[in-house]
C-alpha cells in the first residue's frame, strides 16, 4: 500500500503558491509528484523535495511530471541537479507523465536523450 | 534561428511607443502574469498556441536572467518588458494579424559586454546555463546591447507563420462567432 504524503509547498516572498509538490513511498520506488507551474518561482521548492527524499538515497525514484503543465530552464537544472546526485547514490531516476510543452523544453536542451523518459508511471516503475 | 538584429527598430519604428509596457519588480512570483500576458497578446495578435508557448517561454528566460545575474535575486528591482506588433518592412503580415511580434526586456542592472552573452555547451550536463540558448532557440532574432549609461535590453522578434496561424485564428474566430 503506498504511503501517501503530501507535502504543500509555499512560495517565498508572497502568499501561498499554487504550487505543489506530494510524495508517494511505493515498493521499490519513491514518486514525486510536483503539482503546478515549475518556473524561478517554483522551482526551489521541487529542488528541497527532491533533495530531502533522496537523503534516504532510494533505489528508484520517480517524477511524475502528469501535473506541470510548464517549466523553464530552473525547473530543467532542478531535474539535472537531481540527476547527478541520483547517480551518486546509485538511484534509477525516472521521469514520466511529460505533456508536450514540457518535453519540447528538454528537447531544446538536448537532455531529451539524457534523461530516461517514459509516458506514464506505470513503465516508471520497470524502466 | 536567434541571429543577431542588426537594426532592431527598423520595423516598428525606435521612436514609436510600445503597443503594450508592463513594469515589474524583480520578483520570481510575477513571471507567470508576465507570461500569461505575453502569450495572450499573442495569441490575440494570430500566432498559433505553440508559438504562443515558445515566445512566453523566451520572455520567462529573459525576465529570469535578469532577475538572477542582473540584479543577483534582489526582488526590488524594476524590469520593463515592451511589446509592439511589427507590421510590413518585408516581416509580411496583413492589417489584422502582424507578420511579427517585437519584444524588448529592460533593465537598470549591471552592464556587460554582449559579446560575452552566450549559452553554454550543451555537451556539458549540469545544472542551470541553458536561458541563452533556449531564447535563441525559441526566437528567430535576438540581440542584447547596453541600454545608455545603466542597464542592459535584449530585443527579440518572433515571426508569425502565416498560413497555419491565419488558419487557426480564423478557425478560433468563426467558433467564437458560433459559425
Amino acid at each position: 500500500m503506498a504511503d501517501n504524503v503530501t507535502r504543500p509547498g509555499f512560495a517565498t516572498g508572497g502568499g501561498e503558491s499554487a504550487f505543489r509538490v506530494s510524495v508517494e513511498n511505493r515498493p521499490g520506488a519513491t514518486v514525486v509528484l510536483p503539482s503546478g507551474e515549475i518556473d524561478l518561482n517554483a522551482s526551489p521548492i521541487l529542488r528541497q523535495e527532491l533533495k530531502r527524499v533522496q537523503t534516504a538515497r532510494p533505489q528508484r525514484l520517480i517524477v511524475d511530471l502528469s501535473g506541470v503543465p510548464y517549466m523553464d530552464s530552473s525547473g530543467v537544472a532542478t531535474l539535472v541537479e537531481a540527476m547527478q546526485i541520483a547517480r551518486k547514490n546509485s538511484t534509477r531516476l525516472v521521469l514520466c507523465g511529460m505533456q508536450e510543452k514540457v518535453l519540447s523544453i528538454f528537447e531544446i536542451a538536448r537532455l531529451d536523450t539524457v534523461f530516461t523518459i517514459v509516458p506514464d508511471a506505470t513503465g516508471a516503475m520497470t524502466a | 534561428m536567434g541571429e543577431k538584429l542588426e537594426n532592431p527598430g527598423a520595423c516598428a519604428s525606435a521612436v514609436d511607443p510600445p503597443q503594450i509596457r508592463l513594469q515589474l519588480m524583480s520578483n520570481p512570483l510575477y513571471l507567470s502574469g508576465a507570461r500569461e500576458l505575453v502569450s495572450a497578446v499573442a495569441k490575440r495578435l494570430g500566432f498559433v498556441d505553440e508559438a504562443c508557448g515558445k515566445i512566453a517561454l523566451a520572455v520567462d528566460e529573459a525576465l529570469c536572467n535578469v532577475i538572477r545575474h542582473g540584479y543577483g535575486r534582489d526582488p526590488n528591482r524594476p524590469i520593463w518588458v515592451s511589446i509592439w506588433p511589427v507590421h510590413g518592412c518585408g516581416c509580411g503580415g496583413s492589417d489584422v494579424h502582424p507578420g511579427a511580434l517585437k519584444i524588448v526586456i529592460e533593465d537598470e542592472a549591471r552592464q556587460v559586454d554582449p559579446a560575452v552573452i552566450r549559452s553554454r555547451d550543451l555537451e556539458e550536463i549540469r545544472p542551470g546555463g541553458l536561458g541563452v540558448h533556449i531564447i535563441r532557440a525559441v526566437m528567430d532574432e535576438v540581440k542584447y546591447e547596453k541600454r545608455g549609461p545603466i542597464g542592459m535590453r535584449l530585443t527579440m522578434i518572433k515571426r508569425r507563420h502565416e498560413e497555419a496561424e491565419d488558419d487557426q485564428a480564423d478557425g478560433a474566430r468563426k467558433e467564437s462567432e458560433g459559425g
